[in-house]
């Protein structure tokens, strides 16, 4: 499949040094850079076909816009890697689309768009710590606390004696996310979420 | 790490390697594993030790003893390939060698068939009820016990009908490995093992040109369940026809690496006196891999790299 190239950079060239990785540092979950892009290997197989060359293959996955494609290297290709560096940061608020951060350090205060986020939007609370990953100076990614705890702003009240036979209801947390619960959950609790499969994990008690 | 159960299915097919080859009248040879010189490759890269280099194969010096008079030799020890790791690739790694006087590649394929019906012969009992493959699963067994013959396909005929390009066009275009790789060797060694035989000249710097084709040389792989298992051929054994070849080896070895290489002399010297003889590198690991029904050679050797 046609993919980018890789840096393009002949290979006793030796831009920045050491930061110059060879085909044989290639391994899954690597991240490195090519054609201006971040990119993540997602998959990775040496092969040596019998008394041929060696042949590292790779699925890579773009991080900016997710754009997947393979490629096979060879020993004499060059990659450089993808200067990525992730910031601890506090989620201060939201301003309609900018979701503003602030670096714990630095305290310097940044926005991500939501359609930048994704999905993520639906865990994130004032003032949550959150990791965000930047390249090239610019926020491509945050990974969240694998559990959070939300409030739930609506639920319908739990009828003892409900004979309709689920075990579960809707709920809308105080983000806007709407999840299954227990029937036992009410308004004003608050819930721990999975942020990985958005999913209820248990009620809290604070 | 191997358990103990797997220690002892492990020691059963080493054993049953040397019984094969001893009941064939084959000797066991043991040569040595730090090469001053090494034969010149350019796709291996060899791993240093001293001013030596670690055998990334026993051929050299298994090939000087049969010009030294021996006849039927094999071979187990390990060997050494610098940066090959990955499922089915150690650095480090067992190998098994054989060679025959007075025989040509055919004559290897036959063996292939006999040793592996003799390593099931004499494993099968203890890979019984261990829920494990063991070798029987790859031979393609009738109910009788029968079993089918194993197909051998040129490379020429592999690529017509697997390749998206032809084998000119692939050679032409230098992706004749990541095609193999891709769209044939997956194709090889389904249902019972396989032989791609008859590999282009260019392909073969040790093998013997064909009589009767010259453009292709008397080289074949075993394939088993889509795994390239072990590589034959029918030893070239005219020195100056090999002194060219490595002379062209040897300036790719240094435009590729801008490592120095040597020129075996020694090996060049004896390889005079070679009659005509076949040779076979054979992967034990993989196979063990195979019989324990695992798909990382790293749970196939007793001790993995990463457990050191």
């Amino acid at each position: 499949m046609p993919g980018p190239s890789a840096t393009g950079i002949p290979a006793d060239t030796t831009i920045h040094g050491e930061s110059m990785l060879n085909a044989s540092d290639l391994r899954k979950g690597l991240k490195i850079q090519i054609d201006g892009d971040p990119y993540i290997i997602t998959d990775f197989e040496f092969s040596k076909p019998g008394k041929g060359q060696s042949l590292y293959r790779c699925k890579l996955r773009n991080m900016i816009n997710g754009n997947q494609f393979s490629q096979t290297y060879r020993s004499n290709d060059k990659f450089e890697k993808a200067a990525l560096e992730e910031r601890k940061m506090q989620y201060l608020y939201n301003q309609g689309d900018e979701y503003h951060f602030m670096d714990n350090e630095s305290y310097d205060q940044i926005f991500i768009t939501a359609e930048h986020l994704g999905e993520n939007v639906n865990f994130m609370v004032d003032n949550m710590d959150i990791d965000v990953l930047f390249f090239d100076n610019k926020p491509i990614d945050v990974s969240l606390p694998i559990f959070v705890n939300l409030e739930v702003i609506k639920a319908d009240p739990w009828v003892k004696g409900d004979t309709s036979g689920t075990d579960t209801k809707p709920v809308t947390v105080q983000t806007g996310y709407e999840l299954q619960v227990p029937p036992f959950v009410e308004e004003g609790d608050k819930v721990q979420v999975d942020t990985r499969t958005g999913q209820y994990v248990t009620r809290v008690k604070e | 790490m191997l358990s103990v159960k797997e220690l002892h299915l492990r020691a059963a097919l080493l054993n049953a390697v040397r019984s094969f080859f001893s009941s064939r009248d084959f000797l066991e040879v043991d040569t040595p594993v730090r090469q001053p010189v090494i034969l010149p490759e350019s796709n291996i890269e060899p791993l240093r030790c001293g001013d030596h280099f670690l055998q990334s194969s026993p051929e050299q010096y298994m090939k000087r003893l049969l010009a030294h008079g021996c006849t039927n030799i094999f071979q187990l020890c390990p060997c050494f390939r610098r940066e090959e790791r990955g499922r089915h690739h150690l650095e480090e790694f067992t190998m098994l060698e054989w060679y025959r006087s007075g025989a040509d590649y055919g004559d290897l394929m036959d063996d292939c068939r006999d040793l592996l019906f003799h390593i099931h012969l004499e494993t099968s009992a203890l890979f019984a009820g261990t829920g494990l493959s063991g070798m029987g699963r790859y031979l393609c067994l009738n109910e009788d016990g029968s079993d089918s013959p194993w197909p051998e396909i040129t490379v020429e005929q592999a690529f017509q009908r697997w390749s998206p390009i032809s084998l000119i066009g692939a050679l032409n275009e230098e992706s004749f490995d990541e095609i193999v790789v891709e769209h044939i060797e997956p194709k090889l060694g389904g249902t019972a093992p396989a032989f791609l035989c008859d590999y282009p000249a260019s392909m073969a710097s040790l093998a013997r040109k064909k009589h009767d084709d010259p453009s292709v040389a008397e080289r074949f792989e075993l394939y088993i369940a889509g795994l390239e298992i072990a590589n034959g051929f029918s030893e070239l054994t005219d020195g100056a026809e090999q002194r060219r070849r490595f002379d062209k080896e040897l300036e790719r070895i240094d435009c590729l690496t801008g490592r120095t290489a040597t020129m075996p002399e020694a090996f060049l010297r004896d390889l005079e006196k070679l009659d005509s003889c076949a040779g076979i590198a054979f992967g034990v690991d993989r196979l063990f891999m195979l019989m324990l029904g695992k798909d990382d050679i790293n749970d196939a050797v007793v001790f993995s790299p990463l457990e050191l």
